[in-house]
């Protein structure tokens, strides 16, 4: 590799100074499976990398004051995969990390990583999509907060500012009853960079549409979801759905057609009809992993997958959903 | 430039002069002679490189050197102890799960961490714990074999 040299900041602000500083000379290190991968194929010369790892709440998972639950940028994908709050509340994204690459790489693999990398591929991110995550930086003016939508910003670009950088990602607490799916598609079963994949998820309620006045509908499920739902009234249940795809476009895409779809019609037909929606939702390319129409194909089928296992999961076990793989 | 970083290796401490630039798997081979840990692709495919970094397997291509300050590393030199070979290499001495060796190292680390977290792993669960470790020559259905004898034995030594 190229030489440079290796800086361990001992505080936030000094970590935000050198990179300030430093401009394209100066990149910033958590796992680096990524960064030096570029490094050694010459794509960029930096002369100083600094690692964050080691800067306070960098590799912490914690629940906030407020039920949040914030995870530090430099959290390893083993370390979000395996942690039980994740395992229990936010398993999808649980789903998201243990299908990045090996375990070996997962060990040194970081979320934060991952999405400030911001390849369209970055498996974390249709997770972190659907559970409408807030990504937490730290630079020259402060704490500032960027939603995750707002975050990406096109292949290889974030919104961080010059000497910004990524200290953790906040999700919003989510009702009991919710569950998700994660798939996507390699050249192999397991462990591949994605070809197109898609995030699925579902909760009881809707959240921040009620206040708009906007859910008029009663959900209309199949059998087995509705004999599983709270039991107030025959159709009293209503799940807010959200889909987000990676790989099929220049950052991850949320699909609010095919959500709002969902929430109208979850029969096989309106499954159906809602990954369609999803697959107009992608804006896949040709590249040398796929073409874009075996993309935007494989979209309608890994939301219907998706969907579907959803369902199962809300309609199996409604106490441990959410709880059990 | 130079850093200083004091770590274990295979239980001994070292205190070695790295650069910056270098990775962990550098300093194991070239520093160390530890030559049992290979180097196959540089970009943590072929998991040729994994030891075990504070007990959890890494691949050392992608580790920089002075990361490793304060690091208990473990490589294949140091899976036998006292002349006597892990429970994992006898196993894999008689299933003939090595052919030209070169990825054995990194499946003989891999899967003892495998072991350590999942004494009695199905073959599902093997597949996936290696599924960063290639080999070119034997077709994998040895080394699982392998693994699958060896914690059997391990069981049967300490149920
Ligand atoms: C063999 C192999 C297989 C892979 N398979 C997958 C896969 O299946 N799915 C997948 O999604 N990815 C995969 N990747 C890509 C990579 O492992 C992931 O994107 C990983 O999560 C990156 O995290 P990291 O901590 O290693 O990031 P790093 O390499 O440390 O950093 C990534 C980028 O973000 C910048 N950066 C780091 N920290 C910060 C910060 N705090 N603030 C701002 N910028 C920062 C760095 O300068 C760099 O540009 C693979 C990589 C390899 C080598
Ligand atoms: S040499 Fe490190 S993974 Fe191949
Ligand atoms: S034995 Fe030759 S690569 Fe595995």
């Amino acid at each position: 590799m190229q030489p440079f040299d290796y800086i361990v900041p001992h505080n936030f602000a000094e970590a935000s100074a050198l990179l300030m500083a430093g401009n394209d000379d100066t990149r910033p290190l958590l796992g680096g499976t990524d960064l030096l991968i570029r490094v050694r194929g010459g794509f960029i010369r930096p002369e100083r990398i600094i690692d964050l790892k080691q800067l306070p709440g960098m590799c912490d998972i914690v629940r906030s004051a407020e039920g949040w639950l914030v995870i530090g940028a430099a959290c390893t994908m083993n370390q979000v995969a395996g942690h039980p709050l994740v395992r229990q509340e936010y398993e999808l994204l649980a789903q998201a990390c243990e299908s990045v690459a090996s375990y070996q790489l997962r060990n040194r693999a970081t979320v934060g990583g991952n999405c400030c990398n911001a390849s369209p591929a970055a498996d974390s991110a249709p997770a972190l999509y659907c559970l409408e995550a807030v990504m937490e930086a730290y630079g020259p003016s402060g704490v500032r907060r960027i939603p995750i939508h707002e975050f990406f910003t096109g292949p290889r670009c974030n919104a961080l500012r010059p000497g910004e950088f990524l200290t953790g990602i906040h999700l919003p607490p989510v009702p009991s009853r919710s569950a998700g799916a994660f798939n996507k598609l390699g050249r192999t079963k397991i462990g591949d960079i994605s070809i197109v994949s898609v995030a699925v998820w579902a909760e009881a309620g809707s959240r921040k549409l009620e206040a708009g006045g906007q859910s008029k509908h009663p959900e209309r499920v199949d059998g087995a979801t509705r004999t599983a739902a709270d039991g107030q009234s025959k159709d009293a249940e209503r799940l807010t759905w959200r889909i987000a795809i990676g790989a099929a476009g220049p950052t991850p895409l949320r699909a609010p057609e095919a959500e709002a779809a969902l929430a109208e019609d979850a029969s096989p037909e309106g499954v159906a009809r809602a990954a369609q929606l999803a697959a107009e939702a992608a804006r896949p390319i040709d590249d040398i992993r796929a073409s874009a129409a075996y993309r935007r194909g494989m979209v309608a089928v890994l939301a219907r997958r998706g969907v579907n296992s959803v369902l199962a999961r809300l309609g199996a076990a409604p106490s441990v959903v959410g709880g059990q793989p | 430039m130079n850093h200083t970083i004091h770590f274990t290796v295979n239980g001994e401490p070292f205190t070695l002069s790295v650069a910056s630039h270098h990775t962990l798997l550098q300093v194991l081979r070239e520093q160390l002679v530890l030559t049992g840990v290979k180097n196959g692709c540089e970009a943590g495919e072929c998991g040729a490189c994994t030891v075990l970094m504070n007990g959890e397997p890494v691949n050392s291509c992608l580790v920089l050197a002075p990361e490793a300050d304060g690091a208990t590393i473990v490589t294949v030199e140091g899976l036998a102890h006292d002349s006597q070979l892990d429970p994992l290499q006898e196993a894999f001495v008689a299933a003939g799960a090595t052919q030209c060796g070169f990825c054995t190292p990194g499946i003989l680390i891999n899967s003892r961490a495998l072991l350590d977290r999942n004494p009695d792993p199905t073959d599902a669960e093997i597949r996936a714990a290696l599924v960063g470790n290639l080999c070119r020559c034997t077709g994998y259905i040895r080394i699982i074999d392998a693994v699958k004898a060896a914690a059997h034995a391990q069981r049967e030594v300490q149920p």
